[in-house]
């Protein structure tokens, strides 16, 4: 899966479940911020990127997760280790 | 000085409405919510038959962090205890100024356990059950839920009596209140309705089979009746210390006079007579109030063989002929957790409206409730002083006597 592709799929989902505007995802802006996540979204988190990509994250990968585009990164890097 | 609680306002959303106005006209017209349901047959239910309830839309009312904890009987409460906060004038900023407490009945919830159980035996891995699934799956989830909503800041708990829970719920509020605890406790009940909350209720093989003809199924205290229909929804009542509720300009629509309660000591699920007796006996009895004085009971008759015989030995011998007596149950089906509030809204909304709502379906009368004054067609009739009764599985037993004001 490509870059674009990973950041599409994902962006798509974020919109849907945190029922946030497209506007708010900015590739260099803070994603808890953005999407106000709490502690319990992280587990939400988890679900929706276990149902969109077939990998099995844990809350201790979210440690560097930062940006959007270090979530894009973590999904990218997850998906390049199970290929 | 004595401490009176009353009620301030009162919600309901079940299968005979969706709102007071709603339900208030279906009862009148004796129209029933029952319906066949081609989804729990094809489940395994011996008997699919069940109140109605439409799936309430929260989307544009709740956030999503709010609605992501919330099953089916949170959705009901929250529904109703909005309509009882606007019926009883309460702002969401009244949260902040003054201690208001929260007591629910509920005693199931049954599609969120067996959803997220579910994913859990498929993905093997529990932390993909989604962060909402541990609030949705405790008995005291409508209580989690609806603190949070409104910022409760009183008592906060959730009453588990099988199909006297909601009953029982006023009965703690008016406890609280009576004893000087609280001024201000939302109380109520809720009934999940999806096809997994009643199977293994089916199972017992208490259910009517009367598939071909849902609406005049429930019929309590007739002598062809043959088991009962589940129901649900929510009901919520908001009382408050009279004084208390005078100060805040508070309508007051009725005054809770007593709580009468008791245990059976005996079956499971069978009824017995003495112990229903003995709870009415300590409601007229703290009400002050001789069995004269009831002028309408809301029967807990749920169409069972069983139960309807022993509450009609048991009314029978308590009061005789003198009061009206009808069962909502008729037209709603059993509400289990949530019947005992709103049955209370019901009888409430029919003192309020001065009329007496029919008990339908009831063709030929029972022999053992032959003495009782049974409405089968609704009664253009005022009264103010009524007593609801609740039952359920392990004997317990609730009796609340309410006067119209």
């Amino acid at each position: 899966m490509s870059r674009d592709e990973i950041i599409d799929t994902t962006n798509t989902f974020l919109i849907e479940e945190f029922e946030v505007e497209s506007e708010v995802i900015q590739p260099e802006a803070n994603l808890k911020e953005s999407l106000d996540l709490d502690s319990l979204d992280y587990v939400d988190l988890v679900v929706i990127i276990e149902s969109n990509f077939g990998i099995k994250l844990e809350s201790k990968d979210f440690t560097n997760v930062h940006t959007f585009d270090d979530l894009y990164d973590l999904i990218g890097s997850k998906l390049h280790a199970i290929a | 000085m004595e401490r009176r609680v009353v009620i301030s306002g009162m919600g309901i959303y079940s299968s005979l409405g969706k709102n007071l106005a709603e339900v208030k006209e279906s009862l009148y017209l004796g129209r029933s919510g029952i319906v066949f349901s081609p989804d729990r047959k094809e489940f395994g239910y011996r008997s699919a038959l069940t109140g109605f309830v439409e799936k309430p839309d929260l989307a544009k009312v709740l956030s999503r962090r709010q609605r992501i904890s919330m099953g089916e009987e949170s959705e009901y409460a929250y529904v109703a205890t909005r309509e009882a906060l606007q019926n009883a004038k309460i702002e969401e900023a009244l949260f902040d100024e003054q201690v208001i407490g929260l007591v629910y009945g509920n005693d199931s919830v049954s599609q969120a356990v067996m959803e997220s159980i579910d994913i859990v035996r498929q993905k093997k891995d529990t932390m993909l059950v989604g962060s909402g699934a541990i609030f949705k799956s405790m008995n005291s989830s409508v209580t989690m839920n609806l603190s949070t909503i409104y910022r409760v800041r009183g008592i906060n708990m959730t009453i588990s009596a099988a199909c006297a829970s909601g009953s029982h719920a006023i009965g703690l509020a008016y406890l609280f209140i009576k004893q000087g605890l609280q001024d201000c406790v939302i109380c109520g009940g809720a009934q999940e309705t999806n096809k997994y909350a009643m199977a293994s209720f089916d199972g017992l093989g208490v259910f009517s089979d009367r598939e071909d003809q849902p609406t005049r199924a429930s019929r309590p205290f007739d002598q062809n009746r043959n088991g009962l229909v589940p129901g649900g929804g929510a009901a919520t009542l908001v009382l408050e210390e009279y004084e208390s509720a005078v100060r805040r300009g508070a309508p007051i629509l009725a005054e809770v006079l007593s709580y009468g309660f008791s245990s059976n000591g005996d079956h499971i699920s069978t009824p017995n007579v003495e112990g229903p007796i003995q709870a009415m006996e300590m409601a007229l009895q703290q009400a002050g109030l001789a069995p004269g004085d009831i002028e309408y009971i809301n029967a807990h008759a749920t169409s069972t063989p069983m139960g309807d015989a022993n509450e009609a030995r048991a009314l029978t011998q308590l009061f005789g002929s003198a009061p009206y007596i009808s069962s909502t149950k008729s037209m709603t089906g059993h509400e289990c957790w949530m019947a005992g509030t709103s049955e209370v809204v019901y009888s409430l909304l029919m003192a309020q409206h001065g009329f007496i709502a029919p008990n339908i379906n009831l063709e030929e009368v029972d022999e053992t409730a032959k003495n009782l004054s049974l409405v089968k067609n609704t009664i253009n009739q005022n009264f103010n002083v009524f007593l609801s009764n609740s039952f359920g599985f392990g004997g317990t037993n609730s009796a609340l006597i309410v006067k119209k004001l």
